[in-house]
């Protein structure tokens, strides 16, 4: 009910006296409100058969549908035109063949997350600038968010997953990172690691400076900089 | 799935002869992608948005760097990773193989060619955000107005469009006296450096001689031995030591007598000019002096002469300017 009502029926005619804070509370027995339709009385304002779990699975469900949108629209549009519509490749990925299909339009971190399920990999800015997506590509650390998969069918790509040993011992650098606490949050971890082990691989000696200059494309929001390059300098002689 | 790309038609020609084909078939349509780091953000940003995407790896007469007697050839798709670690380029051109490993980071620099570097489309941020300015074929500039944010742009030749060029190794080519190769329709033709680079007044829409529209590929560079072995040097000042652009790049190259005796001098400046600009006040003043104090209190004095800056780029021309008495500097030692 408005103020101007209330001071109507209350009585004083032509004072206007502020609203009562005490009115916005039924004097009713809570019960109804608090259970719901515990009574199984219908309630006006509820639409019928409109359950609180009903209304929830609705909002996450559209959540989804929203969220997927992009994905779905793209593929929809992928199939208008054949020339845009994926094509079954092979990629070697940590010494295993895989054949999947790829869209002219996928990027390698999309290919090695998303099919096949290699999530070690991160995807931090997803333009080339943070390094969390580092891969290993024929030797070569390279920015696997900004690199279409359909490029490096040839090649051979080494993620984090095929870092550590068979039997689960892990790689030195990795042993040298945990010795000098690198992780923080641990997102760019990764791609610390997989562009230490390219340089080792490469030059198995490396002074400070390289070591600063190989990892100086990974962006470490933490600023663990420094204890990263400890812990390669620790994977040093070890490798 | 943020930053999706829109779909394209991914084309792999194997030869030189297939990609002009397709570049004459399709002009405009199709975008050719070298290292592809600096195109993927074009499309994930949607503001490019090609039918068909050129891959041009795979041609390999476009790879490798040769010693071809008189001149040094490098193939537009050898990466800059190549050419920092290249004896040959070390031992002829050290400030080519000095520039090329400061450009980007080691990810960038592992994939990313030469051909692409110099190529690359402007850094200004109203351009590659998507505005309709002069550049992108409107009717204004939204990098110089009173309120605009203009750091990292120009400080000469403004006509219309304030964009610089970004290249780190463009700088390095204009005063090695560097010539580009290109391609268009099964004819090759090669273009100086001078005359490589191209500013708004001569076309607005375009930074180099390569011209999208007729179907030209940047194929080769060559660098005459002319320089080779001279004393060089390269410098970039830019925000962050990994990643980021020149906000402003020296290159030059000299040579002197035994004496000490500046006898010829090249430097040009990156990152102040839509092209690479080249210092000639500076070439005119050192040829026939040593190097010294005094000179360098007057090459700083003349090295950024004329210079027009925007509301935020002043920092740049004293920059030129110690820059400058750094490369001459370095010939003393």
């Amino acid at each position: 009910m408005s103020w101007e009502v209330r001071n109507a029926t209350s009585g004083g005619v032509g004072m206007m006296l502020p609203p009562d804070p005490a009115d916005d509370y039924s004097t009713e027995p809570a019960t109804r409100e608090i259970a719901g339709n515990i009574l199984g009385e219908p309630e006006s304002w509820r639409l019928p058969e409109m359950s609180r779990r009903a209304f929830l699975r609705g909002v996450v469900c559209s959540g989804v549908v929203i969220a997927s949108s992009g994905f779905l629209f793209s593929s929809s549009q992928a199939q208008a035109n054949p020339r845009h519509s994926e094509k079954l490749i092979t990629l070697n990925i940590n010494g295993k063949a895989h054949r999947l299909d790829v869209a002219p339009n996928e990027t390698l971190a999309h290919t090695i997350r998303y099919k096949l399920g290699l999530t070690g990999t991160k995807v931090g800015c997803n333009r080339a600038e943070c390094g969390a997506c580092t891969v290993i590509v024929d030797g070569q650390t390279e920015y696997s968010c900004s690199t279409l998969t359909m490029r490096v069918q040839n090649k051979q790509i080494r993620t984090i997953e095929g870092i550590a040993s068979a039997s689960g011992g892990l790689h030195p650098v990795q042993q040298g990172f945990i010795d000098e606490l690198g992780p923080q949050c641990g997102f760019c971890t990764p791609g610390q690691v997989m562009s230490a082990v390219a340089l080792l691989e490469k030059n198995p000696n490396p002074t400070v400076d390289e070591v600063r200059y190989a990892l100086s494309g990974n962006l470490c929001r933490c600023g663990a900089y420094d204890h990263y390059l400890k812990g390669v300098m620790r994977a040093v002689g070890r490798a | 799935m943020t930053d999706m790309m829109h779909a394209f038609e991914l084309i792999q020609p194997q030869t030189l002869d297939e990609a002009s084909d397709l570049l004459k078939k399709h002009k405009e349509d199709a975008w050719v992608i070298a290292g592809g780091k600096d195109s993927l953000d074009w499309f994930k940003d949607r503001v490019k948005r090609p039918e068909i995407v050129l891959d041009i790896a795979q041609i390999k007469e476009l790879h490798g760097i040769s010693d071809q007697g008189d001149h040094i050839a490098i193939g537009a798709m050898t990466t800059l990773t190549e050419i920092a670690e290249s004896a040959l380029i070390k031992e002829a051109f050290p400030a080519l193989a000095s520039a090329a490993s400061r450009i980007a980071s080691p990810q960038i620099r592992n994939v990313g060619t030469i051909g692409g570097n110099i190529c690359q489309d402007t850094r200004c941020s109203y351009y590659r955000d998507g505005f309709p300015c002069y550049r992108a074929g409107g009717n204004t500039c939204y990098a110089n107005t009173p309120t605009a944010m203009n750091r990292e742009h120009t400080l000469f030749e403004a006509k219309r469009c304030v964009a610089v060029t970004p290249s780190d190794a463009a700088p390095v080519l204009s005063v090695l006296d560097a010539e580009m190769v290109i391609a268009r329709g099964g004819k090759v033709r090669s273009v100086k450096a001078a005359e490589f680079f191209v500013g708004p007044e001569i076309d607005i829409e375009r930074m180099t001689a390569v011209e999208r529209d007729k179907g030209d590929l940047l194929v080769q560079i060559k660098i005459p031995k002319t320089w080779a072995g001279s004393k060089q040097y390269f410098e970039k000042a830019a925000d962050r030591q990994a990643w980021d652009f020149a906000l402003v790049n020296v290159a030059m190259a000299a040579k002197v007598a035994s004496d000490g005796t500046i006898e010829k001098l090249q430097i040009a400046c990156g990152a102040v000019q839509c092209t690479p600009r080249r210092l000639s006040n500076v070439e005119d003043l050192v040829v026939g002096e040593k190097p010294s104090d005094d000179l360098g209190v007057l090459i700083e004095r003349v090295a950024s002469q004329g210079a027009k800056p925007l509301n935020y780029n002043h920092f740049k021309i004293p920059l030129m300017g110690k820059l400058a008495r750094r490369a001459v500097g370095s010939l003393s030692a």
